[in-house]
């Protein structure tokens, strides 16, 4: 049960585009063939965040350790609102392109084709590959048997 | 203390070379890729991740590879890495309640909500050498069921809803950084467990055992373990909510350990934590054994052990700091060694004279009187310099 017709708020296309490969992104993105150019204004670049973990898995916060990400800022040619990207790794072109996607996003017309035809399959084709671990997982579930002692 | 030496360019360099033609191997064979290293050699990749402290599987990837497949030398390699990169965010804490589970393993129930799965597990494999490896055999597709996983609850909640195990909860206590401010001892748990997370697995692992022989016995059983992917959080000043940058893979081992209480308290179930990047499981296991182990003093136990102790225990775990010490011994330390062998050679000079009346401070004998005669102490702080970063 996918709402992937309904608009998505910014936070909700960038996590999704976060989970899609770069590839797959610039398949999208091509596909969608939106008239635009673009610059950057910040980065893309990388650096890194610090994951923090909790004590007990509930507890107070502690430092793991960090992880690579990158983040860029983008700007339309028409000087529309900016667009930010961030994803984890050191893909800087996979941050452009969010970057590009939340641009774009801030026209409702584009939007809405971007939700329709960019962020629905995305979404589809997460759930289905997420379900596909699922189902993996779950045949290495054991089954206790009690053992039945001899009468 | 090892002096400066000059030098020895044209044999480094060759050295070097000869180093890169020995990683690479017999060229009649394929090179091996860093995405190659990255999938197939996935555990120690994760090592790697883990011990240096970064997640990116690429990079610890590259790492291995050229670090021919030596860990320590690897984990070196990207801790050196991350020394480069500026941090830009810090995650929110991760809900590992919200993992994405491929393995989940309870050791002190069996019947649990959402079962107990197995994942890609070496567990009750035979350990037997597998020739079929060596032969390029095909390998078949994991199966699948029908119907996905159930939602696994963590385990420990159920014990937490009776009372019966110290309850964890969030103060909002910003953690301390090993890596802005260096620890200073006595440290808080949230240092302890950072520290622990980046320590090498070898270590923690001996300590653990020590703890389970009798050195700081804590009665362990592994409440839950739980390994899969999860997403991670930033807060940035450009959204109102938290924004998903992705996916990691991480290990964790909630311990469940014998009881505290007090007067007030009734008594509970104490814990110990483990956490780790990538799948960890054996590191994750050791840390929750030797962060519980740490707590003795916070739980009223004798401090016995060495285990027990934070500073022997957290001070000894990195292996960049503990590798970079032992190995700047291959140094030159040609002026302090000479300085030891004319130390040696007075006390053989004095050792083969008769004894005087005026000098029986049990070889305490000095003829100038500029140098302490004693050998002095095999003590870190003789060294004026450290190797490590």
């Amino acid at each position: 049960m996918n709402q992937t017709h309904l608009p998505q708020t910014p936070t909700q296309r960038q996590r999704l585009l976060a989970l899609t490969s770069r590839e797959r992104l610039e398949e999208g993105w091509a596909e969608l063939a939106l008239p635009v150019d673009h610059r950057c204004v910040r980065g893309p670049e990388t650096g890194m965040a610090m994951v923090r973990g909790r004590m007990g898995g509930t507890g107070n916060a502690f430092n793991l350790g960090e992880m690579t990400l990158s983040r860029a800022s983008v700007v339309l040619d028409d000087g529309a609102p900016l667009g930010h990207g961030w994803v984890a790794g050191r893909d800087h072109r996979h941050a452009e392109l969010i970057a590009l996607v939340d641009a774009c996003a801030h026209r409702p017309e584009w939007a809405e084709r971007i939700d329709a035809e960019l962020m629905g399959p995305l979404a589809r084709e997460l759930d289905a590959a997420r379900e596909q671990d699922s189902r993996t997982a779950a045949a290495t579930r054991v089954d206790f048997f009690t053992m039945v002692r001899g009468e | 203390m090892y002096v400066a030496v000059k030098g020895g360019e044209q044999a480094i360099a060759n050295a070097h070379r000869w180093l890169a033609d020995r990683r690479r191997g017999d060229r009649d064979r394929d090179e091996l890729s860093v995405a190659q290293l990255a999938d197939q050699m996935n555990l120690a990749v994760d090592r790697v991740m883990a011990e240096a402290s970064l997640f990116d599987p690429e990079l610890a990837a590259l790492a291995l590879k050229q670090a021919s497949g030596d860990l320590v030398e690897a984990v070196f390699l990207l801790r050196a890495y991350r020394t480069t990169l500026p941090r830009l965010a810090e995650t929110l804490p991760l809900d590992t309640g919200a993992i994405r589970l491929e393995r989940r393993v309870s050791a002190t129930y069996k019947d649990v909500p959402g079962g107990q799965v197995l994942g890609p597990t070496y567990d009750y494999t035979h350990r037997l050498l597998d020739f079929l490896q060596l032969a390029d055999g095909e390998v078949p597709a994991p199966a699948r069921t029908e119907q996905a996983l159930e939602a696994c609850p963590p385990i420990l909640d159920q014990l937490d809803a009776e009372g019966l195990i110290e309850r964890e909860t969030d103060d909002g206590a910003a953690p301390y950084d090993i890596t802005r401010d260096p620890p200073d001892f006595p440290v808080d748990r949230a240092t302890r467990l950072q520290m622990l997370a980046r320590g090498d697995e070898g270590y923690l692992l001996a300590l653990s055992y020590s703890t389970q022989r009798g050195y700081g016995r804590n009665h362990p059983f592994a409440g839950e373990i739980r390994i899969g992917m999860l997403e991670v959080e930033i807060a940035v000043e450009e959204c109102d909510a938290p924004v998903c940058i992705g996916e990691i893979a991480v290990s964790e081992c909630q311990m469940i350990n014998q009881f505290a209480g007090s007067r007030e308290l009734a008594p509970q179930f104490t814990r110990g934590y483990g956490l780790a990047f990538g799948r960890n499981e054996r590191k994750t296991m050791a840390m929750a054994l030797v962060d519980r182990a740490l707590r003795a003093e916070e739980l009223g136990e004798p401090v016995a052990s060495p285990a027990q102790q934070p500073e022997f225990v957290l001070a000894h775990a990195d292996s960049v700091e503990a590798a970079g010490f032992v190995s700047h011994l291959k140094l030159p330390h040609y002026v302090d060694f000479q300085s030891e062998l004319e130390l040696l050679r007075r006390l053989r000079r004095a050792h083969a004279q008769p004894p005087t009346d005026d000098a029986e401070g049990g070889g305490q004998a000095t003829d100038d009187g500029s140098k302490e005669p004693a050998p002095a102490a095999p003590q870190a702080s003789r060294e004026t310099e450290q190797v490590a970063p």
